[in-house]
């Protein structure tokens, strides 16, 4: 079933629209916001608050690259894979975070930290190469820079992990 | 040299707000609007010669034409801005979303207004979370002080508008994909006719327009169509936003007169070449254009000149290739992706972009052979327009074709050598 809050949120945007059923990619990515991806149940949840086969849901699930099936890791790296990102060095970066993370693209890191995939051109060509980490664009990256960001995120886990000790 | 696309623009500055934006006489192209007949704003655009700035370059007044007036007019009408933006290379609409959210508002009402719809929705792209972040905002902003709703400014005309962030596939920005879309569908192309500005959204009539389309409207209105003529260096109104990049060095992205000349963007404003790289072509614009060599480097930047040029104006950003990047390399980044983001509905486009993909990568890898070269070719020509039911496989073939003819001793080398040349032993 969906909590009371994705439904409050569907139900929102469902203002926008004429009918239930243009709202299924924005309540798809509601649950997935909620949910860190959408499972069957997912699927389910919303086929039924919609009033459409799970089935049909299913397919426009498929069809947006940005819609998870399956679970991702807390951080979704999106490396930019196309044209101008490739011109700039994308491969020896794609090289790079996957040695630092231990992981291959499509892949998420044992301690369900990160998961890495490339991604489409982000639309910011002119300082490739790009990256996204979760709704964050990172820009004009190379090795070094890649290594900074990736400890900034560490940092921001541990002090958050102090916190929860300091408040225990 | 005016600027008016870009004029309140400052990069890593917050965008001006509503209040701001009134100051630099913002909405003043609307009020002024409201006071003419939409039959008056379809006849300045008309004359402002603006032509559509999603890539094809259709005469934007031509397109609003086709759209049903009069109270016998199917009801309700949509107006959709195309902010998905997901061409590789292109970046420009991103810069007026979070730059001058304000502006393109203002543009999607009047034109709402001229064609008379009653909805408008914003299409935008997953990725651009600032975006999306700012243009809400200023849709709010709007709604509060009367621009949009019911009665605007005390007027008889009424909009809403919604903001629509999709969920990520290149193909929900061709125009019919994106109403299957909105309208929560998989994002196949409809066949046409019937055209959208007839049977569009919910099968009403519906106008989709891209972003930096839409950001001209309230210029021509408030000023006129013979100024926005005189901001062009040819026939097509207006300035452009032209981006580059590769390893020029200065990336970017500017705003100049429609019809600058390719050698000075690169030059001037690009800055050339970085030390120790040789500019050896071009994408003029985005990822689905035909390449250009060194001998085109002084063709104006306007539609026909590069379609004159055996290219295409597309997005006007360009996408340099250089003296050490594999040619053949970069045209399997790029059929890679279109080979990914093909819809999967017609059999030559999804079956021949992935074929087309596996031929380049086996040269990049070694396993190339003479025949590869007229197979490829022949995949151009089956990928060409009429063959598929929307044209991103012709995009996809132009890069391809283009190359073929421009890099073919790159592309035997790969099969003699059984090797890239580039790529390190
Ligand atoms: C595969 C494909 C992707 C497209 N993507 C976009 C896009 O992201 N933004 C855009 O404005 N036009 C895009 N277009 C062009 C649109 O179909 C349409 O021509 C354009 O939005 C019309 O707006 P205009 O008349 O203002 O240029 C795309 C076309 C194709 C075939
Ligand atoms: S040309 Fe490709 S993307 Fe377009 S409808 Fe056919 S399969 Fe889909
Ligand atoms: S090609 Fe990577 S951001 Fe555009």
């Amino acid at each position: 079933m969906l909590s009371e809050q994705e439904r409050k949120e569907i139900e929102a945007h469902a203002r926008h629209y004429p009918n239930n059923r243009a709202v299924c990619i924005e309540a798809l990515k509601i649950v997935q916001q909620h949910r860190g991806w959408v499972s069957n149940e997912g699927i389910a949840d919303v086929a039924e608050a919609l009033q459409m086969k799970p089935a049909e849901l299913e397919s426009v699930a498929t069809f947006y690259n940005m819609i998870f099936r399956k679970p991702v890791g807390k951080h979704v790296i999106l490396l930019c894979d196309s044209v101008s990102c490739w011109i700039m060095g994308y491969e020896r970066l794609r090289q790079h975070l996957g040695d630092r993370l231990g992981i291959r693209p499509g892949q998420t890191t044992a301690d369900g930290r990160f998961t890495l995939l490339p991604n489409v051109c982000l639309g910011a060509c002119d300082h490739a190469p790009v990256m996204m980490v979760d709704d964050a664009h990172y820009q004009d990256l190379d090795p070094a820079r890649i290594d900074q960001i990736l400890a900034s995120y560490q940092q921001e886990e541990e002090k958050s992990t102090d916190g929860n000790t300091a408040d225990a | 040299m005016e600027t008016p696309l870009t004029h309140n623009i400052s990069p890593g500055r917050e965008p001006p707000d509503l209040a701001q934006y009134e100051k630099a006489g913002g909405y003043g192209a609307l009020r002024k609007a409201l006071g003419m007949a939409p039959a008056e704003i379809q006849a300045a655009v008309k004359e402002s010669n603006l032509r559509g700035r999603g890539g094809a370059g259709f005469p934007t007044a031509q397109k609003w034409s086709f759209v049903p007036m009069g109270d016998d007019a199917p009801r309700p009408k949509y107006l959709v801005c195309n902010a998905d933006e997901m061409e590789p290379g292109t970046f420009k609409d991103r810069m007026l979303l979070e730059g001058d959210p304000h502006q393109l508002i203002e543009g999607i009402i009047i034109s709402a207004y001229a064609i008379q719809a009653d909805v408008a929705y914003v299409f935008l792209r997953w990725a651009y979370k600032l975006a999306a972040r700012r243009v809400e905002r200023a849709i709010v902003e709007a709604y509060r002080h009367g621009y949009l709703g019911k009665n605007i400014l005390g007027s008889a005309y009424s909009l809403e508008m919604h903001l629509h962030v999709s969920a990520g596939r290149y193909i929900c920005g061709e125009e019919t994909a994106l109403l299957n879309a909105l309208e929560g569908k998989r994002a196949n192309p409809r066949a046409k006719p019937p055209y959208p500005q007839v049977s569009g959204l919910w099968g009403k009539p519906t106008i989709v327009n891209s972003v930096e389309t839409l950001c001209n409207v309230p210029h021509i209105v408030k000023q006129g169509a013979e100024w926005f003529r005189s901001l062009s260096r040819s026939d097509d109104g207006g300035t452009k936003l032209y981006g580059a990049s590769g390893r020029v060095k200065n990336p970017g992205l500017w705003e100049l007169p429609m019809g600058t000349p390719l050698r000075e963007i690169l030059e001037e404003h690009a800055g050339g070449m970085r030390d120790g790289y040789q500019f050896r072509g071009v994408l003029p614009g985005g990822a689905s254009t035909d390449f250009v060599t060194a001998e085109h480097l002084d063709v104006a930047m306007d539609f026909d000149s590069v379609q004159k040029a055996g290219s295409r104006l597309g997005t006007g950003t360009m996408i340099i290739l250089d003296d050490k990047t594999c040619p053949v390399g970069m045209l399997l980044n790029l059929e890679h992706f279109f080979a990914q983001e093909s819809c999967g509905w017609c059999t030559p486009c999804w079956s021949g972009l992935s074929w087309i993909e596996q031929i380049l990568q086996d040269m990049e890898e070694g396993r190339g052979r003479a025949s590869d070269l007229e197979l490829l070719e022949s995949h151009t020509r089956l990928l060409g327009p009429g063959h598929t039911f929307c044209a991103l496989a012709p995009g996809a073939a132009e890069p391809l074709q283009s190359g073929l003819k421009y890099f073919r001793d790159d592309f035997e080398r790969h099969i003699h050598e059984k090797r890239c040349p580039w790529s390190p032993t």
